[in-house]
């Protein structure tokens, strides 16, 4: 919305002093962006403001945790941190296992605020650390945008994407995850590519590498611009738009930017082994061959070129072939062709559900709904059409770049849950490009159409009418204005630039030609205002609503008032305050990361779920009856069992609900339990209808102990049905703590028997035969804990 | 003087929680010792058990088990260290006692004595099924040889049993060997066999069964054979020692002073191997001897004293810890050449035998596995008759610090070198290319 004012702010100025027309919208288009800034910065506060300053869900906990260990220790022992109080006994190498960019930023943030004396704690700068890069992404957006379609579509952008709910969902105050900073790297590594693209400086390439850097560390999804960079360069030489500013865009990136990711100690030797990158070296080759090919054009005669490339084409083919077959039988030689499972599952959507439980189990890694994506982008879905035809007139090498990016984005996002993310940027350029041409167009009409304006113009009515960037361009040509690079077609050389004027001369006459009626344009102008105001008021509802929700405080609005569940932070309480410092705490691996930032204990598994055995070693124990779970807990020294339980308050995802994950993730390594166990004709049930296997099973026992009490019938909010098995013992363990609206249970493992009973049970007759002696002894060997 | 009285109570009043405390780790012999009897013949008849404890100090409290003011505990402290029952016909306790109030006893690291009889009571038999031994279901059973009894002129049935067959364990039964067989008239029990916590320490002899004496026998008896157990001592997890006997007159003062010829063997003993036996089996149960103590874990890098919060791995390290054992009166060191520690991460990595000085101190070094993550040094000393040691304790071992790896590797000199002239060369072609015009 910002584009037409300045646009049409700038109109009057244009007719006194184009310099200082444009110094007054440059200072405007600063104080718009400013705004934006501002705007990006504080939609993400309804989170602080309607909760409290606190860190979001799961992931940012860990981050946290990570951050408070830099602000303490220093980057060295962070880089060389082996933490001990996860993953017990195995224990996790942090520092080589995490994306370092969003702790380092934040950890810079601090230091740097603190050595100015502003006393702020960790917590504050992780809270706020998402808000402020949220600002800096609506910033590079609008840098980005400046270079494909101009100032105006750059505003717009900015001012779409500082609010496009797909982004604020991940970047609210509080969510302190990798998202947070790595949609900034992610944009202005695109920006700076472009930027190269457009201006051929080694300068901008060498920034573009650094700027890759720190989307390497901050993000594993790096390998998106690591292959759509090489894709777009491809596309560039098959439609014969090589030029030496696309090499100098390119080459730097891939041998510079390879050699800093390799420094990250997460990717490592990746960044040249795995697959992930092969596509970015490949096309390395072929840009070379490329130049190659030109450079002895420009040195051979037509008639020895041609001779020359078929010697070379024949011979390079054998090569080629051979190369090929090594490749692809290196590649093959693997068994998952040299992918990690999360790339394969984009791939193939459908690889992980069929291979990969834990990834599969993972909501966010699931493909979205269609409302989701009017939730997540609204209006901007109908504007993106719109965009791509905006970036076909003309094409150039960033428009190109925009419609590539916005292909494969719109694919992966239909994919996985999670990278819509990774859309919404290329949502909101294009839609921008998309809404600033439209108002350039009506305006334009508009003003065409005025008789006021229409009459002060009759001097050149060709340049004036003609505000588009084209005409801009032919008034401030000595200058070099960026508009002259970016909508040049990029085949266009210096000398040919001298031929446009009379060339825009004539494209301004049909222009004039080409405006709408005034009527038509106002109504469409009032018609797009009324778009973006929808836009804004779906925004400002999903950040106030939808997705300011800390996740560890829930809220429910009933008749007699608001309800406050904070059971989780309860919970964590109790076991900071009432168990031993290195007792260890069993739960499904959701709750790993808060249970170690926030009680301070050892806990078996965690989000970061790099061991599946583990992890099914876990699930296993929590599907099996209560003696084999005990074993499976006290061979792993746990002490405390924490299940998250709903059926009281109605909470939905707990871990009744994720049970079955934990069958199918436990038997994809421990073959004895097996999923049709639990379910009943295919249904997954905890009423009487159940199989025995799941009312005995672990998961069952320590949700439903004692959850009879509550009501007296057992009734499950959640499943909405009464449970199956009401009255029960636990003989293995014992309740120690179960929190206010009993959403997390906590519960000890007994000690094992002090003393072994004998056989003999108190009611056995006198006359008991020799052969249920023995079946009792049998039933004894079985169970020496009893 | 008023000041002096003062000062005293007060003082008593400071000590009196640990004066009062039982079953003290620096102490592990039993002082206090209720005894419940069913009526106080016993207290005669048996006195040869009873002034035997006396004389190493016991403090014996004798009631009778149906005396309404006995209990064990007042105001959360237990009054004894240990319980002896020889009243096998107790149909109910007085006071506050039950059966879970003895098993409570026992769990809390108490010792605890039970004969039985003939016709014990079903809350014997209870007290006795908790701790893992079954006595035979037949009220009126009792273990009956006809090839190993004791000669005698005046019983003819057999049940008079003389016992030779004992554990091999000189912790239990003491250095000197018993050379008499033991007299035992009673019933039979039988252990679990999956049970390890119960140990059989005078077993029948295989012709031996379990019967009615004074009926024909019309099934075949439950109880046979060397699986029938006249004699066994259960050591609890928390070490507490419970001995459970089927007969309550092998405790008598007629079976400590009686001759003993078993049947067929042609030695008649003077004196029969119960007071020997019985007396050694007390000093077991009652804690002086076999009872372990581990102090002093220590663990260091080789070369270092301080006990480090973690290790790297392939780091080479001491681990050492000292075990003692009560004589009854002092800690003594403890002299063996099977204790082991493991170095211990879901399973052993590293398994090695503790050398000693022969003074209690235990130490061995080894290297750290080049495995990381969260190990634990574990001592699990477990042999028969001696309290059992586990010892564990958590230590972090980490990988490489990012500068800890070696910083030229000899065969990666070539890629040096060829580094380092592809740098050289690029320079001299850009001079060459910039100025050779």
């Amino acid at each position: 919305m910002a584009a037409p004012e300045s646009s049409a702010a700038a109109v009057p100025t244009l007719y006194t002093n184009n310099a200082l027309r444009n110094a007054f919208g440059g200072v405007l288009a600063f104080f718009i962006l400013l705004l934006i800034g501002v705007m990006a910065f504080s939609i993400r506060l309804f989170s602080v403001i309607k909760y409290e300053s606190v860190i979001h869900e799961f992931d940012p906990y860990f981050n946290y945790r990570v951050t408070q260990f830099l602000a303490k220790n220093g980057i060295y022992e962070f880089w060389n941190w082996f933490d001990d109080r996860t993953w017990y006994p195995l224990g996790r190498v942090i520092g080589g296992t995490v994306y370092p960019g969003l702790t380092l930023t934040a950890g810079t943030i601090w230091w740097l605020l603190n050595s100015l004396n502003i006393p702020l704690s960790v917590e504050t700068v992780c809270v706020f650390t998402a808000p402020i890069f949220s600002a800096f992404a609506s910033w590079a957006t609008y840098l980005l945008t400046k270079e494909v379609k101009g100032t105006g579509a750059g505003l717009t952008a900015a001012a779409l994407l500082a609010m496009v709910p797909s982004y604020i969902s991940r970047s609210v105050a509080g969510s302190y995850d990798n998202e947070a900073v790595a949609i900034f790297a992610l944009i202005f590594t695109f920006y700076l590519y472009i930027k190269t693209l457009n201006t051929g400086s080694l300068f901008y390439a060498t920034l573009n590498s650094i700027a890759y850097f720190y989307m390497v560390c901050s993000w594993g999804g790096y390998t998106f611009i690591i292959n759509l960079i090489p894709m777009h360069v491809l596309l560039c030489i098959v439609t014969g738009r090589f030029s030496s500013r696309l090499y100098i865009a390119y080459a730097p990136l891939v041998v510079l930017g390879t050699l800093l990711a390799a420094l990250v100690p997460v990717v490592g030797f990746n960044a040249v082994m795995t697959s992930e990158h092969f596509a970015s070296f490949l096309v390395f080759i072929i840009l070379h061959v490329v130049a190659f090919v030109y450079y002895i054009k420009g040195i051979l005669t037509p008639k020895m070129f041609k001779v020359a490339v078929t010697l070379v084409v024949s011979v390079g083919l054998a090569v080629c072939c051979a190369v090929i077959a090594v490749l692809v039988a290196l590649v093959a030689s693997s068994p998952t062709k040299g992918w990690s499972g999360r790339s394969l599952s984009l791939l193939d959507p459908t690889y992980a559900s069929k291979y990969i439980p834990i990834i599969a189990s993972v909501s966010e890694h699931q493909p979205p709904t269609w409302p989701s994506y009017f939730m997540d982008i609204n209006v901007l879905a109908f504007l993106v059409p719109a965009g791509i035809i905006a970036c076909f007139s003309p094409l150039s090498d960033a428009s190109s770049f925009v419609v590539l990016y916005i292909a494969t984005s719109v694919y992966f996002s239909g994919v996985m849950v999670r990278l819509m993310l990774v859309f919404a940027p290329a949502a909101c350029i294009t839609s921008g490009i998309a809404l600033s041409q439209a108002f350039d167009v009506f305006t334009r009409s508009i003003k065409f159409q005025l008789p006021g304006i229409a009459s002060n113009t009759e001097v050149d009515a060709a340049e004036t009418s003609s505000s588009t960037a084209e005409a801009q361009n032919d008034v401030v040509k000595a200058e070099k204005s960026e508009e002259t690079s970016k909508n040049r077609p990029s085949k266009k050389s210096k000398k040919k630039e001298k031929e446009e004027k009379p060339l825009t001369k004539a494209k301004a006459e049909k222009k004039r030609l080409l405006a709408l009626p005034l009527d038509s344009s106002v109504i469409s102008l009032l018609l797009l205002i009324l778009l973006g105001a929808l836009y804004v008021v779906h925004c400002v509802w999903a950040a106030a609503e939808a997705y300011s929700a800390p996740s560890i405080v829930l809220t429910s609005r009933s008749h007699d008032g608001l309800h406050v569940f904070d059971d989780f932070r309860e919970a964590y309480a109790w076991l900071r305050h009432n168990t031993d410092v290195d007792d260890k705490v069993a739960s499904w691996w959701d709750y790993g990361y808060q249970t170690t930032a926030m009680a301070n204990r050892t806990v078996i598994v965690d989000n970061n779920t790099w061991n599946n055995t583990h992890i099914a070693t876990v699930g296993t124990a929590m599907s099996s009856p209560e003696k084999a779970a005990w074993e499976i807990f006290h061979s792993l020294d746990v002490k405390y069992v924490l299940v998250v339980f709903g059926g009281l308050v109605g909470y939905p995802s707990d871990d009744i609900n994720k049970f079955l994950w934990m069958v199918r993730i436990g038997g994809g390594v421990f073959p004895h339990i097996k999923e049709p166990d639990y379910l009943r004709d295919g249904q997954y049930r905890i009423d009487s209808q159940a199989t025995p296997t799941m009312l005995n099973c672990l998961m069952y026992k320590l949700s439903y102990y004692r959850f009879v009490e509550t009501d007296g019938k057992a009734f499950d909010r959640v499943r909405q049905t009464e449970i199956g098995k009401k009255y029960f013992k636990l003989t293995h363990f014992e309740e120690v703590f179960t929190t206010h609206h009993w959403m997390v249970r906590i519960y000890k493992l007994k000690p094992p028997k002090n003393r072994i009973r004998g056989k003999t049970k108190k009611s056995k007759s006198k006359t008991s035969t020799t052969s249920s002696r023995a079946k009792r002894s049998g039933t004894g060997k079985k169970n020496p804990w009893n | 003087m008023r000041k002096f009285w003062v000062i005293f109570v007060a003082s008593i009043l400071i000590l009196l929680p640990f004066l009062c405390s039982s079953f003290s780790p620096d102490t592990p012999t039993d002082r206090r010792v209720l005894v419940l009897l069913d009526d106080f013949a016993i207290k005669s008849s048996h006195s040869s058990y009873f002034n035997s404890l006396k004389s190493r100090g016991f403090d014996l409290d004798f009631k009778l088990a149906d005396d309404p003011k006995i209990a064990l505990q007042r105001y959360g402290q237990y009054l004894y260290d240990a319980l002896i029952l020889f009243c096998p016909s107790v149909e109910r306790f007085g006071g506050s006692i039950d059966v879970a109030a003895i098993i409570n006893f026992v769990d809390s690291g108490h010792d605890l004595v039970i004969a039985a009889d003939v016709n014990a009571s079903d809350l014997i038999r209870e007290v006795a099924t908790e701790c893992g031994v079954d006595f035979d279901e037949d009220p009126s059973a009792m273990v009956i040889d006809h090839t190993g009894y004791s000669v005698s002129e005046t019983e003819g049935d057999h049940t008079l049993i003389a016992s030779d067959d004992f554990i091999k364990s000189d912790v239990i039964l003491g250095s000197k060997k018993i050379t008499a067989p033991v007299l035992f008239q009673g019933i039979g029990h039988s252990l679990n066999p999956v049970n390890s916590l119960v140990l059989k320490v005078l077993s029948a002899s295989p012709s031996a069964y379990s019967a009615n004496p004074k009926s024909r026998l019309s099934t075949p008896p439950s109880l046979t054979g060397s699986a029938i157990s006249l004699v066994s001592v259960v050591q609890a997890r928390n070490n507490a020692r419970i001995l459970i006997s089927g007969s309550l007159s092998m405790f008598s003062n007629r079976f400590f002073r009686s001759g003993v010829q078993k049947a067929g063997s042609t030695t008649k003993h003077e004196k029969s191997g119960n007071e020997q036996f019985l007396t050694e089996l007390s000093k077991w149960v009652f804690h002086e001897r076999g009872h372990l103590k581990a102090v002093n874990v220590k663990h260091y890098k080789v070369g270092e004293t301080n006990e480090p919060a973690l290790y790297r791995i392939n780091d080479e390290l001491v681990y050492s810890v000292e075990v003692y054992e009560w004589s009854g009166s002092s800690w003594e060191p403890y002299v063996a050449d099977d204790v082991q520690v493991q170095f211990y991460m879901m399973s052993p990595y590293v398994l090695k035998t503790l050398s000693n000085d022969k003074k209690g101190l235990y130490s061995t070094s080894f290297k750290v596995p080049d495995v990381y993550g969260v190990f634990q040094f574990k001592v699990e000393y477990q042999k028969l008759g001696y309290t059992s040691l586990s010892l564990a304790k958590q230590i972090p071992v980490r990988p490489y610090r990012h500068n800890e790896y070696e910083r030229f590797i000899p065969t990666a000199y070539p890629y040096y070198g060829a580094a380092f002239s592809t740098m050289a060369g690029f320079f001299i072609f850009s001079f060459v290319h910039l100025y050779n015009k």
